[in-house]
């Protein structure tokens, strides 16, 4: 029978949870790397046993984290992330320069074919690659130099690149995207990018529509249908039939369009899920309900799904990362919050269970399928 | 023989228990003393200074004597009781957070 593994990044360290393939039972193992807070960790697919961690803190900065047998030891790798040539500048958060300054990995991605081949999506915003299972790190600079970088500026939470997607149909296609910065695509492996903002409306930026400068908090994909991208923005749903080329709103009948993950169903690629967000004030789920929300129409048309889930007195938020879907039979959900509850569904979102709870908050969750 | 001692998330990434010995060959300074923590245990580089910079990270504080030597010149003489082994060298995880 088949295995899950869900990969659990926190304030305060990691935890592997796993469960056969009822998804009703599950061992928790940690904690993992205890008092450094691990932004991201993932597993390669094409060894699944090989899984890379990003650690850090604020005092000892950035290490990577490789290990070789599911998570159950682990050895640091390279963690030396130097941009290419001149950095340059953004623009900092009082509309000044501030030159390019490394702060910490956000997101990893493993190549799809090769365990030893690992993007990294840093902050300030910058794609990096090993080739070498993490040993060495080399920026792709092409993005960091792209034309209108000058004009990036950090969100909130710093100018990170915390979503890379691999085109699987499409080698050297990669969406990436930056807050605030908005979504870019390489067609050439990362060696030119395009900015893929077109219909992105911000109120929030000087020009609402401007080609770059927009708060992408997460896109999603699924793997039959590359062309097809779901977008979770600062505010507004939206999604692309053009590999990004242009964007069209989906918040249809959300109670809110803020919020942070979104993700696709495992073999339903229109089955869709968020988490809204009151507002970006207000890091909390409306009326104290924490809700998914599940679109089977590829956008416009949601249901709440609460069994299982608090529906009074919740406050806490789901960030960025930290939803992902398992590939069994009955497709599974998974979500982690700030209030450290990680909650699985078994049957797509109809029902929901704490698989985990009392943990730091969760920054990531990530899911394997094992056979 | 050079006794450094680390901080406990240092030890644990080193898998050290206790403080570490080193022999540090010439002048012993920060940078000498750091150049050789790091070359025995090459998962503290980029923890405690910069890869590129080599500058201190700033929540890092280097103590010995029970005098803060962080602000001193990386190729400064460190104390003779620190190049003898009589004092231990203290990387410290500066006093932050709340």
């Amino acid at each position: 029978m088949s295995r899950v593994r869900v990969l659990v990044g926190t304030r305060k360290g990691a935890f592997i949870l796993e469960s056969d393939g009822k998804r009703e039972r599950w061992d928790v193992s940690g904690l993992h790397f205890g008092g450094w807070e691990i932004y991201h960790l993932k597993g390669s697919p094409a060894d699944p046993n090989r899984l890379y961690a990003s650690q850090g803190t604020g005092w000892f900065g950035q290490l990577i984290q490789r290990s070789n047998d599911g998570g159950k030891s682990w050895e640091p790798v390279g963690n030396k992330f130097v941009y290419d040539g001149v950095t340059g500048t953004h623009l900092w958060y009082d509309g000044t320069p501030h030159p390019w300054e490394f702060a910490r990995v956000w997101h990893l991605e493993p190549a799809l074919t090769d365990p030893d081949t690992v993007y990294a999506g840093v902050e300030d915003a910058a794609l990096f690659r090993t080739t070498d299972g993490g040993q060495t790190w080399h920026e792709l600079p092409g993005l960091r130099t792209h034309e209108s970088a000058s004009s990036w500026a950090p969100g909130a939470g710093g100018m990170c690149l915390h979503t890379i997607i691999q085109d699987p149909s499409h080698p050297e296609r990669i969406f990436i995207a930056i807050s605030s910065a908005g979504a870019f695509r390489t067609d050439d492996a990362g060696k030119t990018w395009r900015p893929i903002n077109r219909g992105l409306r911000s109120e929030q930026i000087p020009n609402p529509t401007a080609e770059v400068g927009h708060c992408v908090h997460r896109i999603a994909m699924h793997p039959s249908r590359p062309g097809v991208l779901f977008m979770q923005k600062h505010w507004d749903v939206m999604r692309s039939d053009d590999a990004g080329t242009s964007w069209q709103e989906i918040s249809g009948n959300l109670p809110s369009d803020f919020g942070f993950p979104i993700d696709v169903h495992a073999h339903e690629p229109d089955t869709i899920y968020v988490v809204p967000i009151k507002s970006d004030s207000e890091h909390y789920p409306p009326e104290g309900k924490l809700r998914v929300y599940r679109s089977r129409t590829g956008g416009h048309e949601w249901e709440p799904l609460t069994k299982g889930l608090p529906q009074r007195d919740c406050y806490l938020n789901v960030l960025r990362d930290a939803m992902a879907v398992d590939s069994l039979d009955s497709c599974g959900v998974y979500f982690g919050t700030t209030g450290g509850q990680v909650y699985a569904s078994a049957d797509a979102g109809d029902s929901w269970t704490p698989i985990v709870r009392d943990l730091p908050a969760v920054l990531s969750v990530e899911v394997q399928t094992l056979p | 023989m050079i006794r450094v001692v680390l901080p406990a998330h240092l030890r644990k990434l080193a898998h050290v228990d206790r403080e570490v010995k080193l022999d540090v060959e010439g002048p012993v300074t920060q940078r000498s003393v750091l150049d050789a923590l790091e070359a025995s245990y090459p998962m503290l580089r980029g923890t405690i200074r910069d890869h590129v910079t080599q500058r201190r990270r700033p929540f890092v504080r280097f103590f010995a004597c029970e005098e803060d030597l962080s602000n001193e010149a990386p190729d400064a003489p460190l104390p003779d009781t620190v190049a003898t082994g009589a004092e231990p060298f203290l990387v410290v995880g500066a006093m932050a957070g709340g």
